[in-house]
């Protein structure tokens, strides 16, 4: 099967990966903050905070990409911000993929995130008050380690989002080859054309794999970090 | 010398906690009816809940003056509050939930060493489990020898036999026994049993529904 795959899908396989990996990684310190804003705080805007967030999951993935082909292409107010700032690019570029899937994986990650936040009630960072701890260290001693299975599935399920990303990023940076051309494109790409079967399937034949070993890591990880805990505090 | 001089008013729905204690005897029992409104109290002392009205000093420190505008974060007050619940940190060793509190002292010498407390509650066989591992009786320990590690001003027990067992509860008494007798820091007892107040204070304050309802010496407690 594999010798049906050429120099471009394997490109195209490395580059899946990277955007996935770096969407969903940039993207998990915004996410925590996010679920941990509207898990734990009640404040004003919180309604609009939570629809802006969830409005990737409701979209079509078209008008997403759409939206930021207007907003951050070269053409677009933030896109010629960041060109003329940091001399960043991200239309037709592999970043520009990267967002497109952090965009699309946000809500998920926020949503995952967000219960594992919400199983806490505070009593333990109470206690950890009393104890002398600075509120920012019971977060990140307390809070954080806590919620940690949480943050694993939500890692875990936005780089699943994130690898399957198709109608944004084609619609954002389309399908070129080494800068946005990722696993997904390449199969719709191999379907519209003859003699594109068995690439399109050699390439789903891994999508599934790389999928089922994610998978089979966060339920590793999930295990070595309730090692601990057979019942629940 | 003024141990605890507390005058507050907290309301919350229902519930109305009004409440006026002037002490010098830093061990007493808080003793009342479930429902009289003694963790809530114990919350107001350790900052966890802000009183509308009021001022509380402790030792000569200032912990809460609403006129003033001056209320401690928990944090700052240190309360060891070893709560009903034990709430120790499930993804903690036992060792390092005891060590949690010592992480935000200044370093120096510390009056109170990590073996002298291991000793005190017989801790060296917990110290490498963790908690979700621990029976009542031993979590309730390591809450206890948590609490004394943070080097608090004063240790605040919330009802410390209610979580256990007629048998745990014998062996828990022994340790808070030859707690009192080593005396190392100030104690607020809350509790509705008698042989409790008998243990572990010197003086009852009587609460009833919000309310300090009176104090009296144990010693004519224990008679009366």
């Amino acid at each position: 099967m594999m010798t049906s795959l050429g120099h471009e899908d394997y490109q195209a396989i490395g580059l899946s990966l990277k955007i996935a990996g770096v969407a969903s990684l940039a993207s998990l310190p915004f996410a925590i903050a996010t679920a941990y804003c509207l898990a734990r705080f009640r404040f004003r805007g919180q309604m609009l905070l939570n629809v802006l967030v969830h409005l990737p999951l409701v979209l079509p993935p078209v008008v997403t990409g759409y939206v930021l082909l207007l907003l951050f292409g070269r053409q677009g107010p933030l896109g010629q911000m960041l060109e003329a700032c940091c001399g960043i690019v991200l239309s037709f570029r592999w970043t520009g993929a990267a967002l497109a899937a952090a965009i699309m994986a946000f809500p998920l990650m926020v949503r995952t995130i967000r219960v594992s936040f919400e199983q806490g009630d505070g009593r333990l960072e109470q206690a950890a008050a009393s104890l002398g701890a600075p509120p920012v260290a019971i977060f990140f001693t307390i809070t954080l380690p806590l919620a940690m299975s949480g943050l694993v599935s939500g890692l875990l399920i936005g780089f699943a989002k994130a690898l399957g990303e198709f109608g944004a990023t084609m619609t954002f940076v389309s399908n070129i080859p080494g800068q946005s051309r990722t696993i997904a494109t390449s199969i719709y790409g191999y379907t519209q054309i003859p003699d594109g079967e068995e690439p399109a399937l050699a390439l789903a034949g891994i999508s599934i794999a790389i999928s089922v070993v994610a998978l089979v890591l966060s339920e590793l990880l999930m295990r070595r970090l309730n090692r601990h805990r057979k019942a629940t505090p | 010398m003024t141990f605890l001089a507390l005058d507050v008013s907290y309301q919350r729905g229902e519930f109305d906690l009004e409440f006026l204690l002037h002490t010098d005897v830093p061990a007493l029992a808080l003793f009342g009816p479930s429902g009289a409104g003694k963790t809530t109290l114990a919350h107001v002392l350790a900052g966890l809940l802000t009183p509308q009205r009021g001022s509380i000093v402790l030792n000569g420190l200032t912990l809460f003056d609403a006129q003033a505008g001056i209320n401690l974060p928990p944090q700052q007050r240190r309360i060891g509050y070893v709560f009903q619940d034990a709430r120790l940190f499930p993804h903690l060793s036992v060792k390092n939930n005891l060590l949690y509190g010592r992480m935000w002292q200044p370093r120096g010498p510390s009056p109170l060493a990590f073996e002298d407390v291991v000793d005190l509650l017989d801790l060296a066989p917990l110290l490498d489990r963790y908690p979700p591992s621990l029976s009542g009786g031993e979590g309730q320990r390591v809450a206890i020898g948590r609490a004394l590690m943070s080097e608090p001003r004063l240790l605040l027990l919330d009802e410390p036999l209610s979580a256990l067992d007629e048998a745990r509860k014998d062996e828990i008494i022994a340790y808070l026994k030859r707690l009192r007798l080593a005396a190392l820091v100030p104690m607020i007892t809350i509790t509705h049993r008698r042989e409790e107040v008998l243990l572990l204070a010197d003086e009852v304050v009587f609460v009833d529904r919000g309310r300090c309802t009176g104090t009296q010496s144990t010693a004519s407690f224990t008679t009366g």
